[in-house]
This record gives structure tokens, C-alpha cells and sequence, in this order.
């Protein structure tokens, strides 16, 4: 009986194609957005979280400023130098100690050319940032303490500069420094936010210090914790040290921050989320107009459909069977429009997350949630209209032209 | 036709139909005493606003009397709510309409079938069922068709069929040839004779037309929301 009702269900529905599909038009993008969104959503914060493992949960990041953003536009603070890399060198929980620069650059070899950033590091910034040379060599102490002109490429600017050919042993220019290429790293890909990673070129941080930036500032620091010594720990102990180098009064606040992966990772994702949320906030209104919608049709087709009721009134039908099957209509008509939303939906997360380089990630209780809410607006929009038919006059629906 | 020992089939007494209230107030029916056996052929007729079609309403419980007594079975219909008397038109009634009223973009055999539907018999017996009625008043052949591509004739047919798919013991058939040519009406009211007659299906028409009335074993012309007489025809008509 009830598969025979969907069947008429699915009847009436297929007779005003058009019709139908324009009503569930709502309820297709509704749920599409909500899957969409869910899907991208759950794909990038499973990124951010592979992309942190990845960079070690025993990495720390010391920046100036009180902030995750770095300094204000009204703070004055003062930069990182060299002697606070000694300083942290010293301290018995950490295993790396990272000074990190970075400048914008033009690198240019024969007729390529090729925008990028130019990072001063040490070797220890290979180490913490888990970079591998694919080929040649890191810097030498001598060429680090000196501030040699030699760089390491990332994969994505030895692409535009050598194509597949071997850069070793080449010179490039940078700006106006010329540069002997020493090594490539292996290729990481995408980031976090989607960001090229592998564009960039490594120099001891002296050379960009010296001959690109002109000052002797330390941007930031990367650091990697020696083994068994936790995030907490170690953030306490660079902390004091930091407070104590930069004569900071007991009463005042840190003007640098330290941060862990972890910290790191949640500031993202919470980004994220939020992101999502708000979306699915917009889809689920697009579902409830998507509701109004079905129930719109649903009306128009009770009234079109008068005389058809009450034939079937008079020939014997309850008025639960007629209420049954304007429900049920209601519902199939909803569901469907549900069907097309998840692949839909599914379809724009799998092409972003092509776009995004992201993973793509459905998930069964999305399709399960999506499901059962499509069907829940056929029922409760379609309640209405449903019991309307239901509840003609069947000498009325009769007469009725 | 043989006596009852139980009470009449249909048995209407003092009944009254009354719409609306104060000024407005309509007696569609005015105290219609009305008793109908089993196996009976009875044709209604009477000028419009006589409340012919009120008092076949009344009959085949679409609606109530307001005041009086409708025993259909020994059962006072009045009494009963709306999902009763629907359960009581699907168990015991069939209805054939002047205009047809058949679902328009259903085949003949799924409009047969829709009653059984209600009823809930399984698909495969409801098609042969189905089948079988069709067959009775001839339009095997035409299972498929939809009522469109049949002629007026063929889809009072199929109201037919549909009406007495389910070995109904009333079949209430208002003006069922109003739409037809003469021809046609003939056809339609022969095939009611014999429905009468082979199967024992009481029939309750109600006719504007003299012709068809003479099939009746009973007239009973209404006036003014009253029976106004009762005309007994000789059998000539059966054999």
C-alpha cells in the first residue's frame, strides 16, 4: 500500500516534470549548500590538521607583538635580533633555534624570471620547517656566519627559472645580489590556506640581512623542542628568557608571543568553522523557503486536483488515505529534491576541493542528515495542503470544475 | 421481487435536508419517505431544485440528513462519521456520474482498479478483478486506454466498470446518460437492465429523461423536496 502510494506519488510528480522541478529548486540548493559546505568545510580543517602534523607538534613559533597577527598599527615593538637566536641557543629545551626573515624578490636567470620570497634562515629552518634536500647541499657554517651569496631553491621557482633541468652550480640574481645555487628542496605543495609552499628561496639569514632587507632584524623565530620536553614547558622558558632580554617590568604585558602547532592548528580551524557555520546558516533558510515553496505547489495542485478527490472520496477513499497521499507526494517531491542537493552538493565539494588542493572527504552522516531533513520539510510543508484534500466536501470536490 | 425478512434495503423516513439558516434557510428535502428493496431498479426524477440530487446524495451517504431517519442496512447512516460512511460507499455502494469523473490521465483498467486501491486488495488481484469488469461491459480490449482516446459511451463504460468492480449491492447512477446521444443511452441503460437483472445490484437513478426512466421497475418523481408519487411499472421490460 505504501509503495503503491509512492508510485501514484511519483506518477502525479512526473506528469508536471517542469513544474516539480522548479518547486524543489529550493530544497536542491538548500541541501546542495549545506553538503557543499560541510564537505569543503571538514576537507580544509583535515588539511590544516595534516599540514601541522606535518610540521611537528614539537615546533614553537616566537613572533614580536602581542598578537597572532604580528604587531599592531600602533604598536611600537622591538624587532628580534641575531643575539636573541644565541640567547635561545642556550636553552636546554630547545634542539633547533630558526631566525627566520623573509623578503619579497624577483629571481632572475638568462630570460626567466620569477616572483617570490626570499627566506633567511639557518640550517636548523630545514630541520623545523621539515624541509629535504632533493639535491646539492645546506649551507656551511662559514657561509652562515659570513652571510655568503648562496641560495636553495624551492621546487616551485626551480620550475620557472630551470624548468627540469638541474640548477646546482648556476648563479641567479636576486634584486641585485648574485647568487650561487647550492641545492633544491623536495616539493611539499599547498598549505594551510592554500598558499604555494614550495615557492620561496632559502639564504643564510646574514645574506638577507645584509644585502636584500639592509637591517639587522629577526622577523620571527621557528623553534623545535628537544625530545620529552613539552609545548607548556617550553613556551614558560622562552617566555622568561624573552621577558628578562627585553627588560620587561613584572607588571607589564609580553610584547611577543609564543605559539605552539596546536594553538596554531585551532586558530584555523576555528576560522574555518565559523565560516561554515555561517554558510549552513544561509543554506538552512534556503531550505526553509525551499519549504514554503513545496507547500506553495502543493496548495495549487490540492486545488487543481479537486475533482480528482472527491471521485476518490466518493468511490470509498478515507480521508487518511487522501491525506496520505498528498503527504506522501509532499514527501517524495522533497526527498528528490534532497537526492539532487547531496549530489550536487557533492559534485561543487569535489571540484573545490580540486580547486583548493584539499582533500575531499563525504561523509554518510551528512547524506543521512540531509536526507532525513528534506524528507522532515515534505512532511511538515506538506502537512498542511495534505489535510486540506483531506478534509473536502466530497459533493463540493465533485461539483467543482 | 421476493420480501425481505429483515428490514428494507434503504429505508428513508421524514428525511429533511436543510442548508443555511434564519432568512436563508433552504429545505432541499422536506420530509421524504422513501423505502427501497433489494434487487429493485428505481429511476428519480423530477424538475431541477426537487431535490433529486440532494436525496441521491443522502443515499449514497455523501452527506446527512438534518433531521429524520436514513437506514441503509438497518444502519442509520446519520449516526455515522465522515470515514464511516466512506467505508460504507467503498464496501457496499457504487456510483456512476453524469459527467463520468474518471480520473482523466489514468488508463480504463488503473480507474477500474482505484476502488480495490482503497480497499487495499493486492495489485494482482485488483488487475484481474479489474480486467473482468471491463470485460463485463465490454470493453475488453481497452484496458489501456486512457479516457481521452475513448468515446462518451466507452468511458460511462468504464465508470461502470468501476463502480461495480467490487460486487457493490447499490449502484447510484445520477443522469449517467445526460452526456449520451440516443444511441448511446440505450447501450448504457441496457447494460444497467442487465446488471439489474443478471446480478441482482439494486440500482438508484436519477433521470430527467422519460426514455430512461422506462427501465425502471419504480418512478418516484420529486417535487419540492418531496416524493410526490410513485410509479410502479409493469415488468414488461424484463425477459
Amino acid at each position: 500500500m505504501l509503495w503503491e502510494t509512492v508510485r501514484l506519488a511519483l506518477l502525479a510528480i512526473t506528469r508536471n516534470a517542469l513544474r516539480s522541478f522548479l518547486t524543489v529548486l529550493g530544497v536542491v540548493i538548500g541541501v546542495a549548500a549545506v553538503i557543499a559546505m560541510v564537505t569543503i568545510g571538514q576537507g580544509s580543517s583535515e588539511q590544516v590538521t595534516s599540514d601541522v602534523e606535518s610540521l611537528g607538534s614539537d615546533v614553537l613559533m616566537l613572533r614580536p607583538g602581542s598578537s597572532f597577527g604580528g604587531p599592531g598599527v600602533s604598536e611600537t615593538v622591538a624587532e628580534f635580533t641575531l643575539r636573541d637566536a644565541d640567547a635561545l641557543r642556550e636553552l636546554s629545551v630547545l634542539s633547533a633555534v630558526a631566525p627566520v626573515v623573509n623578503s619579497p624578490a624577483t629571481a632572475v636567470y638568462g630570460n626567466a624570471n620569477s616572483s617570490t620570497t626570499v627566506t633567511g634562515s639557518s640550517n636548523d629552518y630545514l630541520d623545523v620547517a621539515n624541509w629535504t634536500i632533493l639535491r646539492g647541499r645546506g649551507f656551511s657554517p662559514a657561509e652562515e656566519s659570513s652571510g655568503a651569496a648562496v641560495c636553495i631553491l624551492g621546487e616551485s621557482v626551480r620550475q620557472e627559472l630551470f624548468g627540469n633541468a638541474d640548477p646546482t652550480g648556476e648563479t641567479i640574481r636576486i634584486k641585485t645580489v648574485s647568487c650561487d645555487v647550492i641545492g633544491y628542496l623536495e616539493a611539499k605543495g599547498a598549505g594551510m590556506m592554500g598558499q604555494d609552499q614550495d615557492d620561496l628561496i632559502l639564504m643564510p639569514i646574514r645574506a638577507v640581512q645584509r644585502r636584500l632587507v639592509g637591517s639587522t632584524d629577526v622577523s620571527s623565530f621557528q623553534l623545535a623542542l628537544a625530545p620529552g620536553v613539552s609545548a607548556d614547558r617550553g613556551t614558560r622558558e622562552i617566555e622568561a628568557l624573552m621577558r628578562e632580554r627585553r627588560r620587561i617590568q613584572i607588571d607589564e604585558a609580553d610584547d611577543f608571543r609564543v605559539m605552539d602547532m596546536a594553538q596554531i592548528a585551532s586558530m584555523l580551524t576555528s576560522v574555518n568553522s565559523v565560516l561554515t557555520g555561517l554558510l549552513s546558516a544561509v543554506a538552512a533558510v534556503s531550505l526553509l523557503v525551499g519549504g514554503i515553496g513545496i507547500m506553495n505547489i502543493m496548495l495549487v495542485s490540492v486545488t487543481e486536483r479537486t475533482r480528482e478527490i472527491g471521485i476518490r472520496l466518493a468511490i470509498g477513499a478515507t480521508a487518511r488515505q487522501v491525506l496520505t497521499q498528498f503527504l506522501v507526494e509532499a514527501i517524495v517531491l522533497s526527498v528528490l529534491g534532497g537526492v539532487i542537493g547531496i549530489l550536487l552538493g557533492f559534485a561543487i565539494a569535489f571540484a573545490a576541493a580540486r580547486l583548493m588542493a584539499i582533500p575531499f572527504t563525504p561523509s554518510i552522516e551528512i547524506v543521512g542528515l540531509a536526507f532525513v531533513f528534506s524528507g522532515l520539510v515534505g512532511v511538515v510543508f506538506g502537512y498542511f495542503p495534505a489535510r486540506r484534500a483531506a478534509r473536502l466536501d466530497p459533493i463540493e470536490a465533485l461539483r467543482h470544475q | 421481487m421476493g420480501e425481505e425478512t429483515t428490514g428494507p434495503l434503504i429505508a428513508l423516513r421524514d428525511v429533511s435536508r436543510v442548508y443555511g439558516e434564519g432568512e436563508a434557510e433552504v429545505r432541499a428535502l422536506d420530509g421524504v419517505d422513501l423505502t427501497i428493496g433489494e434487487g429493485e431498479f428505481i429511476a428519480i426524477m423530477g424538475p431541477s431544485g426537487s431535490g433529486k440530487s440532494t436525496a441521491m446524495n443522502i443515499i449514497g451517504c455523501l452527506d446527512r440528513p438534518t433531521g429524520g431517519s436514513y437506514l441503509f442496512h438497518d444502519v442509520e447512516v446519520g449516526r455515522l462519521d465522515r470515514d464511516q460512511r466512506a467505508i460504507l460507499r467503498r464496501e457496499y455502494l457504487g456510483f456512476v456520474f453524469q459527467g463520468f469523473n474518471l480520473l482523466p490521465r489514468s488508463t480504463a483498467l488503473e480507474n477500474v482498479e482505484l476502488p480495490l486501491i482503497y480497499k487495499g486488495v493486492p495489485p494482482a488481484e485488483r488487475a484481474a478483478r479489474a480486467r473482468s469488469a471491463l470485460e463485463k461491459v465490454g470493453l475488453a480490449g481497452r484496458e489501456h486506454h486512457q479516457p481521452s482516446q475513448l468515446s462518451g459511451g466507452q468511458q460511462q463504460r468504464v465508470a461502470i466498470a468501476r463502480a461495480i468492480v467490487d460486487n457493490p449491492m447499490v449502484l447510484l447512477a445520477d443522469e449517467p446518460t445526460g452526456n449520451l446521444d440516443t444511441h448511446r443511452s440505450r447501450e448504457i441503460m441496457e447494460l444497467l437492465v442487465a446488471l439489474n437483472r443478471d446480478d441482482g445490484i439494486t440500482i438508484i437513478m436519477v433521470t430527467h429523461e422519460e426514455d430512461m426512466a422506462e427501465y425502471a421497475h419504480r418512478i418516484v418523481l420529486f417535487v419540492d423536496g418531496r416524493v410526490q408519487s410513485e410509479d410502479y411499472r409493469p415488468a414488461e421490460r424484463e425477459g
